[in-house]
């Protein structure tokens, strides 16, 4: 069997796997990160992406061995290691942008590297453009919005700590 | 406010998994470590509608690497029913096949993999029978799956006969697809002496307790169905869940081992049953004011091949069909009939959508034929308004007052006068876009249709260190449930939300319980673990009543502690020092709580009766515009008002409303369901079949809480449900379509290719 060896929340892993094996596998089956979630199976939803290299992709449609020397972020490698939440995470939670949680892994990680894209700030219509490709079938998306622009402002330095959410 | 002081009950409080979810530490079903020696399942879908199963040739799948075990119908332990209701519903076909993506067998390899390529491996041979697909051959052919439901009132054809006017109609809406994120998925494990434990992505473990204790053909005292959260549900996972539990705990018979049944999407879009779609005609009669005064209407639903749930759809649809509106003269007429689709089940509002569609239909054309507004023609009918009667056609009162209220707030809300001028200048200076604006009023009943449905039981522990257990019947999709029934024990004694640990559901610790579905949740298990704790608090009075010599009446709970006469006494005793106390003098610190909803009754024969504990009101508008040449249209903006009565947690509360509008835009829509002449369903991922994405949401999307109308007293708290009214505000997306397009036949769900028709209809 093929061997591929990559980082993984900055630990490396030297794993061996079918060469038809995807990312989101290797993960979730032989890391037990199953944060990654699988929700089509087709690249339409979202639930599974991380971030490989800095930048989004969804590790359904990824195979592992294209993954060599690769460094993967998953959902569960953005907290500190003393538990402090990225401002992505510390925002879906503030402004209730989460129902099922299904989506939420793949949404957070979808929505930092959309931020980091934009390093002068966002609109509004540019996060919904820019989540196009992560599906959300509980929350109609509202929060979501609301989180991620609160968040940027945080990552972006434009506030010093997340505003609270309007009730 | 409204005279009830409450701590965490109507708090704005997160969801009790938010931070798990946001750092994936949330386990669903897939993400439960796997004991060793896990197998894995999958389905071989039968690739034709209707036929019999001749013979399955499984010697090439057999020899596939990892593969244990290929079972079919003749494998099943005990019977081979999976039936929610009365009717035999056969898991595995035998011989008969139903619908196209009927499960003809199953294998069960090492792998999810290999299981998934051998069961492509698999060959059915199947002799075929003619299918019916539509429910128009259905209706000919009077395959109804349970009797007509039909409710009347005085003499309808008399009534429209003597009205000034008439008009007849026939439109059609289509099925939904649930499209929970996390699809259908359960592991058996088999235990000591024929028991079977399941954890199942289910609305409703006591039912996959009994329908995988029938398969197995053993007691239910010897299954043991599980489940701490779904990614999802909408009434998919209610009957649907139920069936794909029985096949794992087939499986880990067969094989002793454990087994998981994850379904891939496309099976589950294919296997699975859907939001059932209505076929309507009707006859209305009316005066020049609009008035409605008689209403004659057929609603006849999809029920797929078999019952599942359809009895309580079309229940949902015919008590639902006049909506918020008095109609003095009626006979509404519903039907579930056969035809060979994949079973139709439950789905967020459970018929009672469809059910009101008819109402703004009639309403709509109504209103055109008049040259009035709909808006007009729907408040000149209200319920309870201006000299109208307050009683549904089956002698259920409702608040008129509210339904006027509703509107009213909602009309304000929305700026309505001002953007209907806007609208109309922008109509008038645009060559091909065209601005509408639609609005909605409903009034949905709560409780189950089915009496026994209505009860619930909650199992409380507090522990010698004052931390306390919390465990229920219902179960949490993300709805919320889980921290509002926490929210409400917390409040019983007087503790901080913390202090309260949420568990899994579980029919070990809850037994006989009912789905948690018609948005009765918190209705039933709020009020089962208020009791639970209130029996436990009242305990641990007398032990603190006895030690300061006072009436147990006169110790309070607050703020973590229990009070001789009232909070911020001088004399108390920490909850944990209690607790402590309770244990040392012998006291139990444990209770079980029960609830069953008072005062519901109906009676089938005269379908008459008082079926629901209250209804939940609320309003809205939409606008929308539309591109006349492509058919193309979005949402601008949505202005909804939802009656919570006082909400038991308003940040939950939001989020169920704008979830349920944009699910329900979805339905009205962008997503439809299609289905080849050869009865296979080709939208079966989310590449064909559209659910509303982040860009088609309203991007002004204002969402409010009706103020100051608490529900009736002996609802929980005075809060009143949420899950599924809200889903029917979307209906005035339809609505402003239609004021867009200048014309209001428009079938659903309002695709481009159905706007260009309308259009083009329209000439
Ligand atoms: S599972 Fe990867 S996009 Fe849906
Ligand atoms: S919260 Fe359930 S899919 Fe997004």
């Amino acid at each position: 069997m093929p061997q591929v060896t990559l980082t993984v929340n900055g630990t490396k892993h030297t794993v061996e796997v079918e060469a038809r094996t995807l990312l989101v596998e290797l993960l979730r089956e032989k890391l037990r990160l199953t944060g990654t979630h699988v929700g089509c199976d087709t690249s339409q939803c979202g639930a599974c992406v991380v971030h490989m290299g800095g930048d989004s992709i969804k590790a359904c449609t990824i195979l592992a061995v294209q993954c060599e020397g690769a460094d993967v972020t998953t959902i569960e490698g953005l907290a500190k290691a003393d538990g402090t939440l990225h401002p992505m995470q510390e925002a879906f939670r503030e402004y209730h942008a989460l129902q099922c949680g299904f989506c939420t892994p793949g949404m957070v990680m979808s929505a930092i590297d959309l931020v980091n894209k934009h390093p002068g700030g966002l609109s509004e219509q540019e996060i919904r453009e820019g989540l196009e490709g992560n599906l959300c079938r509980c929350t109609g998306y509202h929060n979501i919005v609301k989180a991620i622009a609160a968040a940027a402002d945080v990552m972006q330095g434009r506030r010093s700590e997340l505003a609270r959410a309007a009730e | 406010m409204d005279g009830i002081a409450t701590k965490s009950v109507g708090a704005a409080l997160r969801h009790d998994s938010a931070l798990k979810h946001t750092t994936g530490e949330a386990r669903y079903a897939d993400d439960i470590p796997e004991a060793l020696g896990t197998l894995h399942a999958a389905l071989v879908l039968s690739a034709v509608p209707h036929g019999t199963l001749t013979a399955l040739r499984n010697e090439a799948a057999r020899a596939m690497p990892g593969v244990v075990a290929i079972i079919a119908a003749a494998d099943v332990p005990g019977e081979n029913d999976i039936g929610p209701a009365t009717q035999k519903e056969k898991l595995f076909a035998d011989p008969v096949v139903e619908f196209a993506g009927m499960p003809l067998a199953m294998v069960v390899a090492a792998t999810r993999d290999q299981a998934l390529r051998a069961a492509q491996a698999v060959q059915a041979e199947i002799a075929a029978l003619e299918p019916v697909l539509t429910i128009e051959r259905a209706l000919e052919l009077g395959q109804d799956v349970v009797p007509p439901q039909v409710i009347r009132r005085c003499d309808a054809a008399a009534a429209i006969a003597a009205a000034p006017r008439r008009l007849s109609a026939e439109f059609r809406a289509g099925g939904q697809e649930h499209f929970y994120l996390e699809g259908q998925v359960a592991l058996a494990t088999p235990g000591e002496g024929g028991d079977m434990a399941v954890v199942s992505s289910t609305q409703h473990p006591s039912e996959v307790q009994h329908i995988v204790a029938r398969v197995l053909g053993c007691g239910y005292n010897q299954v043991t169905a599980t489940c701490r959260r779904m990614g999802g549900g909408f009434g998919g996972k209610e009957s649907n869940a139920s069936w794909v539990a029985a096949a794992a705990a087939i499986g880990a018979r067969v094989t002793g081992k454990p087994v998981k049944l994850r379904l891939p999407r496309r099976a589950d879009m294919i296997a699975t049953g859907k939001r059932h779609p209505f076929l309507y005609r009707w006859t209305a009669g009316f005066d020049d004011t609009g008035r409605i005064m008689g209403l004659e209407a057929l609603l006849a639903a999809d029920g797929g091949w078999s019952l599942d749930m359809s009895g309580g759809v079309v229940f949902r649809a015919v008590t639902h069909a006049v909506n918020c509106c008095d109609v003095p003269a009626l006979a509404i007429t519903a039907r579930a009939v056969k035809t060979n689709t994949v079973s139709n089940t439950a789905f967020r509002g459970f018929g009672g959508p469809q059910g009101a569609l008819l109402m703004e239909d009639v309403v709509h054309r109504v209103a055109a034929a008049l040259g009035r507004t709909p808006e007009e023609v729907r408040a000149r009918n209200f319920l309870g308004v201006g000299g109208n009667s307050d009683e549904l056609p089956y002698g259920q009162r409702v608040e008129g007052d509210l339904i006027a209220r509703v509107w009213a707030e909602a009309k304000a809300d929305s700026e309505w006068d001002r953007r209907r001028a806007e609208i109309a200048a922008f109509n008038a200076s645009h060559p091909t876009l065209r601005r509408g604006l639609g609005s909605m009023v409903l009034c949905f009943g709560i409780s189950f249709g089915i009496r026994h449905l209505n009860q619930a039981g909650a199992l409380v522990h507090v522990y010698s260190d004052g931390s306390i257990r919390l465990n229920h019947g219902g179960t949490e999709m993300g709805q919320g449930l889980f921290v509002k029934v926490a929210q409400i024990v917390a409040e019983a004694f007087g503790v901080d939300l913390d202090r309260v640990a949420i568990t899994a559901t579980s029919t070990a610790e809850v037994p006989n319980t009912a789905p948690t579905a018609a948005s009765t949740g918190s209705d039933l298990n709020g009020w089962a673990a208020h009791n639970a704790a209130v029996a436990i608090r009242g305990r641990m009075a007398e032990v603190a009543a006895a030690k300061w010599g006072i009436a147990p009446e006169a110790v309070v709970f607050a703020d973590n502690r229990a009070w001789a006469e009232r909070a911020g006494a001088n004399r108390w005793l920490d909850f944990g020092e209690l607790a402590k106390l309770c244990f040392i003098e012998r006291v139990s610190l444990s209770a079980t709580g029960f609830y069953r909803t008072p005062d519901i009754h109906w009676d089938p024969k005269a379908m008459k009766g008082n079926p629901f504990f209250y209804f939940s009101y609320g309003a809205a508008v939409a606008e929308v515009v539309v591109d006349t040449l492509t058919g193309e249209h979005r949402c601008l903006r949505a202005d909804l008002l939802q009656d919570c009565g006082r909400s038991l947690n308003p940040a939950v509360d939001l989020g169920q409303i704008e979830g349920a509008f944009v699910q329900g835009m979805g339905w009205l829509t962008c997503e439809e369901l299609w289905w080849d002449a050869q009865g296979r369903l080709r939208t079966v991922g989310p590449s064909t079949y559209k659910i509303p994405g982040s860009r088609d949401v309203p991007p002004v999307f204002r969402t409010r809480l009706l103020e100051s109308a608490p529900a009736r007293v002996d609802t929980i708290f005075r809060s009143k449900a949420v899950g599924e009214p809200p889903l029917l505000l979307a209906t005035s997306v339809w609505n402003a379509l239609k004021d867009a397009i200048g014309t209001p036949a428009l079938d659903l769900p309002a695709t481009p290719e159905r706007v260009l028709m309308a259009l083009r209809n329209k000439g």
